[in-house]
């Protein structure tokens, strides 16, 4: 059994330049003028409907069309702060471009989140801020994770002239948008420099090596703050517990080597400056159907892994994976093997050499592998917060306006029900904002007039989708 | 195979596309290109009294709309700047070289007979088969009392049209300008005249956009921008209701019209015929694509009129000019009614509130994005229709007459109607 299977360098670095840069370059200044003129502004858009921010869609790209980036810019940034990050990690296929008119048409949408980048692109080039704060309340509010969630609510209060301490776990800002994406999403260190960008606004002092349970407690947050924000997504991720077989595999599964949680090694990749360090396997088999499973496949496959398997237990129209995601992958030259049940790993001086699955009709199979990624899904670790605060469907139970079961306690994204994407948690995290302001003011829900040198719009609530 | 032949007073061709006077007829060189590309006919570019004018640099201004380029054109150049003689020379060439095209030599010089005395037989030596009188230039010629100064008045433009006429054996057309309130005074002074035809329409005088961050208007000349003359596709409309009125009026029947302004495919020169034209002329359209566009065009018009069993230009001519009345000759009691199609609405919403912020509130919104229109609110105004981002999903359908045709003079609201009808209301 030779030991370096799993290794890194299986690239020159050009090749891990290319594998890991932009995944869908940016538009041409022509090309997003001509996209933009194919958008019918329609009245009642059904896309902004779909979009969980519920950003004025025909707005924006009726600006791009005009040549007007700046308040094509400010159109989308006034709903969703994250605007540069959702343009590129949204499953728009499923979300704003499932519901443009055209893909009724002609099932080819205006390629809405591809005009946002178009947008938002220019306003960070500029390295102008398109939004003004309101004058200082003097009311403090603590937020917990630098996550989407955390800093949209925490951009939504500054901007209504509140002073926010953001208190987050780890060194670099951004939750899943530093270390969970897939890589080649949100190149080029976008997730540190959209952060700088959000922060810009002024008012937010993020506080790092601040773990809620740890350096903090939520006691301590509520007496010292006017109210509390929640945003810490979901730290544990679900067991896959399988027992070992095979010839020298000493007892525990999990202890073998080349067994790893897809999060983890995405993290890793996430972080490391040079992608040729990131050791994986020859032959890497994926266990899960979501996007997890999908993302750390095509990231193993791009550092140079010969054989990239997802095995799921169910059939395609069951995977959580979008339709989009998974022929992408396929073209990717992975295989997805559906309708196969993990059994059990197989294993050899304590390293895996394969897994056993049960198939369809009850056989079992034995895949060979000498890297496999469990991606079986996220989970919320309620433990800092089981005692106090109510959880629900294992995540922090709050009602329509964000509010947990304590008072001036409010938490949103993924620590809380719902779909577990970066645009719902920046929808959740702005709407506990506001929920926050209103509760702290008994202001109006909508930004004052003045908030930005155009003229305002009013800011598109979206209700809680699905409260545990 | 229709028979494509067209005659314009006198002036043959073997298919109805010329090209009209104007840079794409400049010279040997493109009109060679251009006659070889199978254009049936050119007008070339307007010749003048030496020495010849100067052009500015910077001549051309375009309208972009919603991805259309050259959606309207705009020129600030002038006729001819080459010699006389030059011309000359390479029109007797072509028209030796290409017997059976249609070679019309346009004409510009000052408004006094010595001058088209002069010019005449040069340009008939040639052996062309007719000249084009450019009354149209609505710029830099008319500051000079040339062009649209002598086509905005009915009298120079019949006494010319009569010089020409004493002075030439060539069949003459008198191309006119539509920088004038009613086309139909210098139509009927050229047919006053003797002119064998009219073409029209010359340019539109424009002042196509303005350069914001310069502040000149475009084209910019240095820093300075001037009025220009307005062509391409936004001009159609306005020239096929001048081609209209021309070729319904009793006074000129039978004038033979060459028929311009914004032609670009085979549709339009089908229309331009329908409305009474024996041929079309197309500038911008070939400066747009260039010369072998005419191959489509001959194309497309061959294959409408063998599926609508037109024989030749002849069998077409007019037709629609027969149905070109006046607003008081049109039916009261006819009513049209917008109907969408569900099964290709994509609910875009564009027809509601169309209705809904500027028509007669006649589409209702029902849940689910489902639009229908209230048809007793309808007043068939079409804007649904023309709105409507998906072809055929809206049609307008003519409702059974349930009343005699009644026009403006019958209505009992006209004012003389009105008058009778007052005082006996009143006993
Ligand atoms: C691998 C992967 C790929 C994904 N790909 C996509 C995608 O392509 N498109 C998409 O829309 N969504 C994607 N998602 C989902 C998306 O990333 C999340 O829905 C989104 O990041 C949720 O935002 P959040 O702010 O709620 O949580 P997070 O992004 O998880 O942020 C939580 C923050 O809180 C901090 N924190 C946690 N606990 C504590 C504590 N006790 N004290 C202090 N700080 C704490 C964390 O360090 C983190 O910074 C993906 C998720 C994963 C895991
Ligand atoms: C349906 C319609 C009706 C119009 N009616 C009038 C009118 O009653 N009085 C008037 O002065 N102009 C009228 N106009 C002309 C417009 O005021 C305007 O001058 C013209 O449409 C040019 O502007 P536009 O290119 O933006 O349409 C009308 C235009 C339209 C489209
Ligand atoms: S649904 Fe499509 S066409 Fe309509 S406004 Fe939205 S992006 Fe534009
Ligand atoms: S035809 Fe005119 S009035 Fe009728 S529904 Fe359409 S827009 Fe409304
Ligand atoms: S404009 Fe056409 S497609 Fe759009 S809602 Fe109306 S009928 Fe449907």
């Amino acid at each position: 059994m030779d030991g370096d299977r799993i290794r890194g360098g299986r690239l020159d670095q050009c090749g891990y330049a290319v594998a890991f840069s932009d995944a869908h370059p940016a538009l041409t200044p022509t090309q997003a003028r001509v996209e933009a003129e194919r958008c019918y502004y329609c009245y009642d858009a059904p896309c902004i409907e779909a979009c969980p921010t519920g950003i004025d869609i025909p707005g924006f790209i009726a600006r791009i069309a005009d040549g007007n980036l700046r308040g094509s810019a400010e159109t989308i940034l006034r709903s969703n702060i994250f605007g540069g990050s959702c343009a590129r990690v949204c499953p728009t296929e499923i979300l704003c471009e499932q519901a443009c008119v055209r893909t009724a048409q002609e099932n080819k949408p205006v390629v809405i989140g591809a005009l946002q980048r178009h947008a938002t692109d220019w306003q960070m080039r500029t390295g102008s801020q398109p939004f003004r704060r309101a004058p200082t309340t003097g009311r403090r509010v603590a937020v917990v994770g630098a996550g989407p969630a955390g800093l949209a609510c925490a951009h939504r209060l500054a901007m209504h002239g509140h002073e926010v301490v953001v208190f987050e776990a780890k060194a670099k800002g951004g939750g899943l948008n530093e270390y969970g994406i897939a890589a080649y999403k949100l190149p080029d260190e976008f997730a540190q420099r959209e952060l700088e960008f959000i922060l810009g606004v002024g008012g937010i002092e993020v506080r790092h090596g601040q773990k809620l349970g740890e350096q903090v407690t939520l006691a301590a947050l509520r007496a010292e703050y006017d109210a509390v924000f929640l945003g810490v997504g979901q730290g544990a991720v679900r067991a896959l517990s399988l027992p070992a077989a095979g010839a020298s595999a000493a007892g525990d599964a999990a202890s073998l080597a080349g067994v790893l949680d897809a999060v983890d090694f995405i993290r890793a990749l996430r972080q490391a400056e040079d992608k040729a360090t990131v050791p994986v396997g020859d032959r890497v088999v994926v266990i899960g159907g979501g996007n997890t499973a999908v993302d750390a496949a095509m990231q193993a496959k791009r550092l140079g892994a010969a054989e990239v398997t997802i095995a799921y237990r169910r059939g395609p129209e069951h995977m959580s994976a979008t339709g989009f995601e998974q022929d992408w992958a396929r073209t990717s030259n992975i295989r997805i093997r559906y309708w196969s049940v993990p059994i059990a790993l197989h294993g050899a001086d304590g390293t895996v050499t394969g897994i056993e699955f049960e198939t369809a009709g009850g056989a079992r199979e034995l895949e060979p592998a000498d890297m496999v990624l469990k991606a079986v899904g996220q989970l919320f670790d309620p433990e800092p917060f089981g005692e106090i605060l109510a959880i629900s469907g294992g995540r922090i139970a709050v009602d329509s306006e964000g509010r947990t079961s304590l008072p001036m306690v409010y938490a949103g994204g993924d620590c809380t029900a719902g779909n577990d994407l970066t645009v719902v948690a920046v929808a959740e995290g702005r709407d506990a904002a506001e929920a926050i302001h209103r509760a702290l003011t008994n202001a109006p829900a909508t930004l004052p007039a003045d908030a930005t040198t155009a003229a305002p719009r009013p800011v598109r609530g979206m209700e809680k989708m699905a409260n545990g | 195979m229709a028979d494509l032949r067209c005659d314009v007073g006198g002036i043959r061709a073997p298919n109805p596309f010329w090209l009209a006077s104007a840079p794409p007829t400049d010279k040997e060189y493109n009109v060679r290109r251009a006659l070889e590309a199978g254009w049936g006919g050119v007008v070339w570019k307007t010749l003048g009294e030496d020495p010849p004018v100067v052009n500015v640099s910077s001549r051309y201004g375009a309208v972009s709309h919603n991805g259309q380029r050259m959606a309207g054109f705009n020129n600030i150049e002038l006729i001819t700047d080459r010699p006389l003689a030059t011309n000359i020379a390479e029109i007797k060439r072509i028209k030796r070289d290409f017997p059976d095209r249609a070679i019309v030599v346009s004409l510009m010089v000052p408004c006094v007979e010595e001058s088209w005395r002069a010019i005449l037989p040069i340009v008939e030596d040639t052996g062309c088969d007719g000249i084009e009188l450019n009354f149209g230039c609505p710029h830099g010629m008319s500051e000079r009392n040339m062009g649209s100064a002598v086509g905005q008045v009915p009298e120079y433009v019949e006494m010319v049209t009569r010089w020409c006429k004493q002075n030439t054996r060539m069949p003459v057309i008198v191309k006119l300008t539509p920088n004038i309130t009613n086309i139909l005074h210098p139509a009927r002074a050229a047919w006053k005249g003797g002119a064998d035809a009219v073409s029209l329409i010359n340019t539109i005088q424009s002042v196509v956009a303005v350069d914001l961050d310069a502040m000149t208007p475009l084209p910019s000349v240095d820093g300075q921008g001037t009025h220009g003359g307005y062509c391409g596709p936004a001009v159609k409309p306005i020239a096929l209701r001048m081609l209209g009125d021309i070729a319904r009026d009793p006074t000129m029947r039978g004038l033979p019209i060459s028929g311009m302004g914004g032609v670009s495919s085979w549709r339009d020169a089908a229309e331009f015929i329908a409305m009474g034209a024996s041929g079309v002329q197309v500038c911008t359209a070939a400066m747009h694509h260039g010369f072998r566009i005419v191959s489509e065009m001959i194309d497309g018009l061959n294959n409408w009129m063998d599926a609508k069993g037109y024989a030749d230009i002849a069998s077409f001519r007019g037709l629609a000019n027969r149905n070109y009345v006046q607003w008081g000759d049109l039916n009261l009691n006819f009513h049209t009614i917008a109907h969408i199609d569900q099964d290709l609405c994509i609910s875009c919403g564009k027809c509601h509130v169309a209705c809904e912020d500027t028509s007669h509130q006649s589409i209702a919104k029902l849940p689910g994005r489902r639009y229908e229109v209230i048809d007793e609110e309808c007043v068939g105004c079409n804007l649904c229709a023309h709105v409507c981002p998906v072809d055929d999903c809206i049609t307008m359908v003519p409702q059974p007459a349930t009343q005699e045709r009644m026009v403006w003079r019958q209505h009992p609201n006209h004012p003389e109607n009105a008058a009778v009808v007052a005082p006996e209301a009143a006993i």
